[in-house]
């Protein structure tokens, strides 16, 4: 940080002056600290810097038993802990080539979507909030309520769930489930069409946020974004459906994609993923079997000696786990592939020639949360 | 329909009661009239605090039920009336605290420099027919020139708290608030040309047949606009943009004077409804009930409406609001002013 | 285009890559796996990016691994156009770890190196910035380094 300091202070003519945005900051979205360079309200240059959230998982990782590591991996991106969670079951599964009962991959499907869903609702909320816009999060936040309410009744927990166990999920849907659920989505497309007309049309947002932040579908791939950055720069990719696990495939859904590459397009693409998701989790609780919930594992898990790499579609993008075992009962190495961590990088290309207050919406637009980025 | 007597009947009663008292005693009329004039002053000054204190409850509580809750419940037993009076003693024995290189002075003044113009609005002010400071013949233009000086106390504010962002608060602040000050006064030309006086009574005497928002309608959009953008309220809300700048010009302010700030805004808020209920919703004007009570409800009417924008809409850039103010409100200020002329020659 | 395929494709331009061995009963996903010599590398990323038959232009994951002889750098590669994967591994001497960075090829590869070199030690020649990431830039020592000292804890 000194060297690159000292190197933009030694090309300055004019009164620029540095910003800090951050670590504390009400629009940073966590511990995010960002050095502008200032020439008055246009940033000339960036300089990102993370590690305030830095825990260490992948060395913890090392040390810790599989089912340990579940339990551990709700915390890396604490707004949709059900994806995190399916990641990495996932991945020992794919070790130990285990067969997962088709009740739980439905349950792993409905709970995933679920967290997608409450997932976007921060999004749709902070962005609001960042705007200007004071209610929007109050809005977001109710419908998020209604899903924690279902996911307690599930797994007891309201952020961090370690729900699911290698070989399926810890434990049945309880009695009423899925008649709350369908009432759910009923309630909560009225109330996408409604923040639509709110937010998303709103002459002012759209003033805020159409044409901010263009990235090309050239620096999307070369800087391997994901998720609905990379959907919002017109590229239909998703994992789900291109390169997909589970039963997904069983389920009929679009991908909404973006035209213009900027930060409307963005969020846009995330409001219409909600509702996609409303459609998958209606398709499966329709197609739900009865059955068992969990295979049949040992009670020490000892994957045999190999390495794989498994890529989901979080809400946030694609989440890799490369895992290598080595016969133990904890991995050897465990490489978490966050995608905040990896759209980030962007920022430090795109916020050139931008005013402050585009700063903000740029930011909020990649929809980054510190728990991935940091680990 | 024919009006109830209001307040005026009272006040008019007891001046003729206590000039009788004093010509009696021989005090000459000059004193008189200066101490009708400072109890009058004092009245008003009660009802100011007592209004802000009820604006800012107002507030609370409206935007607390358009986002699904229900704001301050507790105090005071009744839906947390007592909420605002809590909080003004908390604010009261709060630390002062200057940064340490700041301007000492300027931080200090900067609170009272922006309270004081918005109570001189008050001087003209119509709550009725006969309840009214000074019927000046200036009237509506004095309003206007003393919010101008809340510009000045805006930079002092960012400026001497000695913080980049403060600065940047202010800087913008100044840039909008200039810049809104003549759509606002161009929106009521209109209606002043109609009228033919810039004197607040007659503007109201004026509207006996129509309001002026029927006629006027342009006009009263943009003074609606330009207004929200005076009193620094979302969209227009830059200079407090929380998200970006914490706080904008009054981060550095703690206790009493932060206090100012806020008790300054909703005066402004006040006046400016004020303002709008006089020139174009017809004043105290009104069927059955008494005249202040028309008046009252008018501008809580106006007050309420920008307590609804500032809870629905986002906040505008500071260079699409300059955009707006100087591209399309001030021409179509001016075109209404070209309209009025015409209609105005074309009647006589 | 399938394993095999890749492969003879790849060798033929590069004679020096193979398949990587592994040991018997080593689970591995069905993704063609080559050993890079660490000379190369550059030369055969920008020819996996550019040529239209690989058109490998997503960079997946960059990793690092310490097997205790040896230091591997593991690229996880996605064509978007051919949608098809290839996992590079290029072996590092632990005592003397460089190896070239490939970020101007793929520019996301940015921060996935400078966590590498962060956590083991890694220098990527030819990397604009490269700084600490994560931990404070005064940290001492490569922590995911196997024989990173630290004080016991309960797992111990």
């Amino acid at each position: 940080m000194q060297e690159r300091l000292t190197s933009m202070t030694n090309n300055s003519e004019f009164e620029e002056f540095y910003l800090n945005m951050g670590p504390q900051h009400p629009s940073t979205h966590g511990v995010l600290h960002l050095l502008l360079k200032m020439d008055g309200e246009v940033v000339t240059d960036v300089v990102v810097d993370i590690g305030y959230l830095h825990r260490g998982m992948e060395k913890l990782a090392e040390k810790r038993t599989y089912q340990a590591n579940i339990a551990l991996s709700d915390r890396w991106d604490y707004l949709s802990s059900m994806n995190n969670n399916f990641a990495m079951c996932l991945a020992v599964e794919k070790l130990m080539k285990l067969q997962i009962p088709k009740r739980a991959d439905y349950i792993r499907v409905i709970m995933a979507e679920l967290n997608r869903i409450a997932s976007h609702l921060v999004l749709f909320g902070t962005y609001g909030l960042d705007m200007g816009a004071w209610t929007a999060i109050l809005y977001g936040f109710r419908e998020r309520e209604r899903i924690m309410d279902l996911f307690e009744s599930v797994c007891g927990a309201r952020l961090t769930y370690n729900y699911f166990r290698v070989g399926g999920v810890s434990a049945d849907l309880p009695e009423g489930f899925i008649e709350k659920t369908r009432e759910f989505i009923k309630y909560f497309r009225k109330k996408l069409k409604e923040y639509d007309d709110l937010l998303s049309n709103n002459v002012i947002f759209k003033d805020r946020v159409k044409n901010i932040g263009i990235f090309s579908k050239e620096d999307a791939i070369n800087y391997s974004l994901s998720g609905p950055n990379l959907r919002g720069s017109g590229i239909k990719f998703d994992i789900r459906k291109n390169d997909t696990y589970s039963v997904y495939n069983e389920f009929d859904f679009d991908i909404p994609v973006g035209s213009n590459g900027d930060a409307w397009d963005r969020y846009y693409v995330r409001m219409r993923e909600m509702y996609e998701s409303t459609k998958i989790i209606e398709q499966a609780l329709d197609k739900l079997p009865a059955g068992e919930i969990c295979a049949k594992v040992p009670k020490v898990i000892r994957p045999p000696k190999g390495e794989v790499y498994v890529r989901t579609e979080a809400p946030r993008g694609e989440l890799g786990i490369y895992l290598i075992s080595d016969g133990g009962t904890s991995p050897y190495r465990m490489k978490i592939r966050g995608p905040s961590f990896v759209n980030l990088q962007i920022l430090q290309k795109v916020l050139k020639g931008w005013k402050i207050a585009d700063v903000v919406a740029i930011l909020a637009s990649i929809d980054i949360v510190l728990g991935e980025v940091d680990r | 329909m024919k009006q109830l007597p209001g307040l005026e009947y009272i006040w008019l009663k007891l001046i003729e009661i206590f000039e009788k008292i004093c010509s009696s005693l021989g005090i000459p009329y000059f004193f008189v009239f200066i101490i009708e004039k400072i109890v009058f002053g004092i009245i008003l000054l009660i009802f100011i605090c007592i209004t802000v204190l009820f604006l800012i409850w107002m507030e609370r509580k409206v935007s607390a039920h358009m986002q699904s809750r229900f704001g301050p419940m507790e105090t005071g037993r009744w839906h947390g009336w007592a909420q605002t009076i809590a909080d003004m003693i908390k604010l009261l024995l709060k630390e002062d605290i200057i940064p340490e290189k700041a301007d000492k002075w300027v931080h200090r003044i900067a609170p009272i420099v922006i309270f004081v113009p918005s109570l001189m609005g008050f001087l003209v002010i119509p709550f009725e027919k006969n309840l009214i400071v000074q019927d000046l013949n200036l009237g509506i233009l004095i309003i206007f020139a003393f919010s101008g000086i809340a510009v000045l106390s805006i930079i002092m504010g960012g400026w001497a708290s000695n913080n980049k962002y403060s600065l940047l608060g202010g800087i913008r602040s100044a840039a909008q608030m200039v810049s809104y000050e003549i759509p606002l006064v161009l929106s009521i030309l209109g209606v002043i040309m109609i009228t033919g006086s810039l004197k607040m009574t007659d503007i109201v005497n004026a509207q006996s047949k129509f309001w002026f928002c029927f006629t006027q309608p342009l006009g009263f959009i943009i003074y609606l606009i330009s207004a929200t953008a005076e009193v620094n309220r979302t969209p227009f809300d830059i200079p407090e943009a929380e998200s970006e700048l914490v706080a904008g010009y009054n981060t550095e302010y703690s206790g009493l004077k932060y206090g100012f700030f806020m008790l300054s805004e909703f005066t402004n808020m006040f006046i400016v409804s004020a303002v709008a209920t006089t020139v174009f919703l017809g004043g105290w004007m009104g069927p059955i009930l008494p005249p202040i009570v028309w008046f009252l409800l008018k501008t809580y009417l106006i007050v309420f409406l920008l307590m609804w924008f500032r809870w629905t809409f986002p906040r505008l850039r500071v260079d699409r609001l300059m955009n707006f103010g100087w591209k399309y409100l001030i021409p179509l200020a001016f075109f209404n002013i070209f309209i009025t002329g015409m209609f105005i020659l074309l009647i006589h | 285009m399938d394993k095999q395929e890749l492969l003879n494709n790849i060798k033929a331009k590069f004679p020096l890559i193979e398949e990587y061995r592994y040991l018997e009963g080593y689970v591995t996903d069905e993704t063609l796996t080559l050993k890079v010599p660490k000379e190369i590398l550059l030369d055969l990323c920008k020819e996996l990016k550019n040529n239209k038959e690989f058109s490998f232009d997503f960079l997946m994951c960059l990793s690092g691994v310490d097997y205790l002889d040896r230091f591997e750098v593991v690229y996880h590669l996605y064509s978007m156009g051919l949608k098809h994967k290839l996992v590079l591994k290029v072996s590092i001497d632990r005592q003397n770890p460089e190896v070239d960075s490939v970020v101007s090829v793929w520019a996301g590869a940015d921060w996935h190196e400078r966590e590498v070199y962060d956590m083991f030690g890694v220098i990527f020649k030819g990397h604009p910035n490269l700084k600490r990431i994560l931990l404070p830039d005064d940290w001492e020592g490569y922590p995911l380094r196997k024989d990173y000292a630290r004080a016991p804890d309960q797992y111990d």
